[in-house]
């Protein structure tokens, strides 16, 4: 008995793998990569990649639960302040003699106690985030600068400070690359493969549907933002440890490198679409751009201005691109329906 | 026709791709194309001076640095001057790893903390890079020589004694600095306080402020100085920067000629200040010949001349010759007063 | 016929005049004008915001009379906020389109370095071309960001995050490591940072002529009044036939200009000009606005209010040391301000639509 055949209307694997953003973005770096490592003196050492890691640590640790937060169509402004926050808090408890293990586990608690404050207001009480986290920015930022001033604790011990800038062996990868690996499994094992993963997709998608469908939405975000704020925390004492100076403003205008690298790594700001490893490789792209620029002896400035440029293409190619591809699909589907139906799937 | 496009345009990427991947793919060569400038291998001397300051922007450094530039230049060597924008700690960490990626020979910088940057100094004199600390120093395990421009004790005293005739000895007086953990400026002011409970029994200090050697807030925090203390008598500024935004808002309160304002000031900020009454002395040294001799400094480390061992002693081109000191440490001279019938004369 | 009823405390006579067909939810007030226009003004957000100012400044002056009291304080009270309320009021058209501008900061610090730069390359420039250049460049900057937000459908925060990247970029490559001295400005220009026509600074008369200006514009002209249209449900402004692409850019250039003009005042008031001038700046725009009472969400709020929030910021600032508290708690304070004030909002906009509600079911 003959079965009805189907057209088949899913692009083929190699496409799907292909032809996406984070795959471009992915492209892009490693492009950037091989231009540097000929071109450019000195890219090439073993130095240059510690210090490209070492330099883009903060900002990948914190990339991870953000990305999250952007896919639920919220934004969190306020972790570059949670970072001072906990390092201003690890100075303070250090200058009153308070050991080192125990200072880190009160600045993580600090950034638990931020983020919920930040998931409550945003998921229970229902206000905008881009506000709340704005008012947040200000208000841990405020908190940490005035428990220190700007005065820096610096007297830290040298068997922690060094523990940060570590190099595992003679390859070149700092060891807090490992903490790193580890979160990033965890993150995308999360994202990725559970149902709280699917629910972030969902709520960004349609907050009512996702609620109509099971997902608590107030809950989620909430989670979320703790995450943000507990990473955001463990990104602080990295940074702490690694310059050796905790300072009320320490990390100032992070937050906007890391949603810079967010947005380049292909997730949508209206939420619903993304994934980790295009913003893993975001945040590498910005690296390794500016460590390259650095090492031509091109200032800062320009580098700031690539960031921003990039940004903005970023954005502006999403619709730029779908309007394309609108009428792209269009024409196809005309030529479609003219040719026939084809069978694809047969008996 | 869009399917077609479509694979030209993937098979093209990938073609461009494998061509960069095949022509470029060796390792970048560090010392042959003219148009790279990271390098020294072309030098006479293999001098590669890297001057960190304390922050871009800044008139005494841009002084400073270019008396570096110009002894650098009678070296036969390559100069650079890189740093941040805003005067803190772990900003110039960057620049000091950079020019060691790029194995410069020394690095001439005056530091924004005496241990934040002490890590990354460490791990620059490892790969071979000599350090020179100039004006603001850090802790002595961190860099091979230190130079410095003038005792610090006199620098204090000179500001203190400074205040103390302009104010008949009695009164309120505050500190307006540059950044909290400027080893300097940190230096003097507890040597000034010193002085002040020493010799100065009538004069109170009723509050240090911190500028951050910026100028919008140097200047915002001297208005909140007026403001608060209404019965400030005088007012120290041992920074260029904070003294230049202190007279600047001063001149044109109604407290000008009634606080007086003593400091650190480089000649053309302050020239108008000093001719229209707001200031009436103030004290430097010449921040060019400390450059010009922390460059000379390095060039004598990288060479070998001197270890900074004390009693090494080295030539510095026009300056003449320099012994080093306890600790590290080279003296520039003595510190310079100016005021009105001198100020003409100089100008940096 | 069953009378609805209102949910004013006030009573109202039976609607004769009206048609049984329709009832209206919430009828118009039946008070006399004067004790009407009493009543809006004694409930309103500027009010109360205004009168936690007042309380400020007192706190303040009873610690030291010269706050207020003396010339400096008084003038310093007007001068200081200056640049920040003609950022403010830009801000504020932008934020009630539902939009946001975090460009304004880099586009003060370009304009306030083109201005140094100007009197350096063209000494005996006229004082009042510096003021129109920094107007006509801002209104560039802002056109770039409206057009790309307007014609690109994408999210103006993310496009002015890119822009307040780009143009602070293309100052620091400008200006380089140099900066324009006090000394390198004409003692006309710099003499408007601290010139008094009867008492009150040039810079203020300037700001608050904006301010006026803009919220006339808001509030009668019908372009203005079609912004709070486009913020508050573009969808259906766009329905409506309303020209919101247009409104969109007009909005993001008038928050360029605004900026430009706020960096002429930046390099009047302080002289001194680096190239980070104005970095920061950009959120304490957003704050005086949403402390000022314009919804983040768009479509509601007054420039007024973010006049007197954007005051209200500075002056705490300048009042904290005087209270002792160290100023260094002052961007704590600020957080907790803006977070009260959208809380605020929140349980305002509950409380209102309930009471809609109610009115509906009870019909």
């Amino acid at each position: 008995m003959s079965t009805t055949t189907y057209r088949a209307y899913a692009h083929p694997l190699w496409r799907r793998l292909l032809l996406t953003r984070e795959a471009a973005v992915i492209a892009l770096v490693v492009l950037v990569s091989m231009w540097a490592y000929s071109n450019v003196p000195y890219f090439g050492d073993t130095l240059t990649l510690t210090y490209l890691l070492l330099d883009t640590t903060t900002i990948l640790l914190i990339a991870l639960p953000m990305t999250l937060v952007v896919i639920t169509g919220e934004i969190d402004l306020s972790v570059a302040s949670v970072v001072g926050l906990s390092s201003a808090t690890m100075g303070l408890l250090h200058e009153h003699g308070v050991g080192m293990a125990l200072a880190c586990v009160v600045a993580l608690l600090v950034g638990v106690v931020c983020g919920a404050l930040n998931g409550f207001l945003v998921g229970y009480v229902g206000l905008p985030s881009l506000a709340v986290t704005i008012g947040t920015l200000a208000l841990y930022r405020g908190v940490a600068v005035g428990l220190l001033g700007t005065t820096a604790v610096t007297d830290f011990p040298k068997d922690w400070t060094s523990k940060a800038s570590q190099v595992i062996g003679s390859s070149g990868i700092p060891s807090v690359m490992i903490v790193f690996a580890v979160l990033a499994v965890v993150f995308i094992l999360l994202l990725h493969f559970t149902p709280f993963g699917r629910g972030v997709y969902d709520i960004g998608l349609s907050s009512e549907a996702a609620t109509f469908s099971g997902v608590s939405a107030k809950r989620t975000k909430l989670v979320l933002f703790v995450l943000t704020g507990v990473v955001s925390a463990l990104a602080g004492i990295y940074f702490t440890l690694r310059y050796g100076s905790a300072r009320g403003d320490n990390a100032t205008g992070l937050e906007l490198q890391v949603i810079a690298a967010v947005l380049l790594g292909g997730v949508s700001i209206f939420g619903g679409r993304g994934r980790l490893p295009g913003v893993i490789a975001g945040v590498l792209l910005i690296g390794v751009i500016s460590s390259a620029l650095r090492l031509q002896g091109v200032t800062v400035n320009v580098i700031s201005i690539v960031i921003g440029l990039l940004l903005v293409l970023s954005v502006i190619s999403t619709p730029v691109l779908a309007r394309l591809s609108d009428a792209a699909a269009r024409r196809s589907r005309a030529k479609r329906s003219s040719a026939g139906p084809q069978t694809v799937v047969s008996q | 026709m869009r399917t077609i496009s479509r694979r030209t345009a993937v098979i093209g990427a990938a073609a461009l791709t494998i061509a960069l991947a095949v022509t470029g793919c060796s390792k970048a060569s560090t010392g042959g194309s003219p148009s790279e400038s990271g390098t020294g291998d072309g030098g006479s001397k293999n001098l590669n001076v890297v001057f960190i300051p304390k922050n871009l922007g800044n008139p005494y450094f841009d002084a400073s640095d270019a008396g570096g530039k110009t002894a650098v230049g009678e070296l036969g060597g390559k100069y650079s001057q890189v740093g941040p924008q805003a005067a803190s700690p772990d900003a110039q960490v960057q620049y000091i790893n950079t020019a060691a990626q790029q194995h410069a020979s020394a690095i001439v910088i005056s530091a924004n903390d005496p241990k934040a940057i002490g890590d990354a100094l460490t791990q620059a004199k490892q790969s071979g890079t000599k350090v020179v600390t100039f004006d603001s120093d850090t802790d002595p395990q961190y860099r091979d020589v230190f130079v410095n421009q003038a005792s610090p004790e006199g620098i204090a005293k000179a500001q203190v004694d400074g205040i103390a005739k302009q104010i008949g000895d009695s009164g309120e007086i505050a500190i307006l600095s540059a950044a909290a953990n400027a080893t300097n400026q940190n230096a003097w002011i507890a040597l000034m306080k010193k002085d002040l409970a020493a010799d100065h029994p009538n004069i109170k200090l009723v509050d240090t402020v911190y500028g951050n050697d910026d100028d919008q807030t140097s200047f915002d925090k001297t208005a909140a100085l007026l403001q608060t203390h209404p019965n400030l008598k005088g007012i120290i500024s041992p920074t260029t920067v904070g003294i230049a935004a202190a007279a600047r808002y001063l001149s044109t309160s109604d407290k000008k000629g009634k606080v007086a304002l003593t400091g650190l000031g480089t000649p053309n900020q302050m020239r108008e200040y000093v001719k229209d009454g707001t200031v009436k002395e103030f004290y430097l040294w010449n921040p060019t010949d400390l450059g010009y001799l922390a460059a000379y400094a390095a060039a004598a480390l990288v060479d070998g001349t001197i270890t900074g061992k004390e009693g090494d002693s080295f030539k510095a081109g026009k300056l003449g010759d320099y012994k080093v000191g306890a600790n590290g440490e080279v003296l520039l001279g003595d510190p310079t007063a100016f005021n009105s019938s001198n100020i003409d004369q100089f100008n940096f | 016929m069953t009378t609805p009823q209102t949910p004013q405390t006030d009573t109202r006579p039976e609607a004769e005049t009206h048609d049984e067909a329709t009832t209206l939810l919430v009828e118009p007030s039946s008070l006399p004008p004067r004790e009407r226009l009493l009543k809006t003004l004694l409930h309103s957000r500027e009010i109360s915001i205004f009168a936690v100012l007042v309380l400020v400044i007192l706190a303040a002056t009873v610690k030291n009379p010269g706050f207020v009291f003396s010339a400096s304080g008084w003038r310093d009270l007007l001068l200081t906020p200056s640049m920040l309320l003609v950022l403010a009021a830009g801000q504020t058209v932008v934020i009630i389109t539902r939009n946001v501008d975090l460009s304004v900061g880099s586009v003060l610090g370009l304009t306030a370095y083109m201005t140094g730069r100007l009197f350096i390359d063209h000494p005996g420039l006229p004082v009042i071309s510096v003021f129109v250049a920094g107007l006509v460049v801002g209104a560039v900057l802002g056109l770039v960001n409206g057009l790309i937000v307007g014609w690109g459908k994408v999210p103006a925060l993310v496009i002015t995050l890119g822009t307040l990247y780009i143009y602070r970029g293309i100052v620091l490559t400008w200006a380089g490591s140099s900066q324009v001295n006090a000394s390198d400005m004409p003692a006309g220009f710099l003499s408007l940072g601290t010139k008094q026509i009867l008492s009150i600074p040039v810079l203020f008369v300037v700001a608050a002529v904006i301010v006026v200006a803009v919220g006339y514009v808001l509030q009668t002209a019908r372009s203005g009044r079609e912004l709070y249209a486009v913020g508050s449900d573009p969808d259906a402004a766009v329905l409506y036939g309303l020209p919101v692409r247009r409104r969109v850019i007009a909005a993001f250039v008038l928050s360029g200009a605004l900026a430009g003009l706020a960096g002429v005042i930046y390099a009047a008031r302080y002289g001194t000009v680096s190239s980070d001038a104005g970095t920061g700046i950009e959120l304490q725009a957003v704050a005086a606005a949403v402390i000022g009472g314009v919804a983040i969400f768009g479509g509601s709020g007054t420039v007024w209010g973010a006049a007197i929030g954007a005051v209200l910021l500075v002056t705490i600032n300048r009042a904290l040391p005087m209270v002792g508290i160290s100023d260094f708690w002052q961007q704590a304070l600020v957080g907790a301000l803006i977070i009260g004030a959208i809380v605020l909002d929140r349980v305002l906009a509950t409380r209102q639509a309930r009471t809609l509600i109610e009115a509906r079911d009870e019909q």
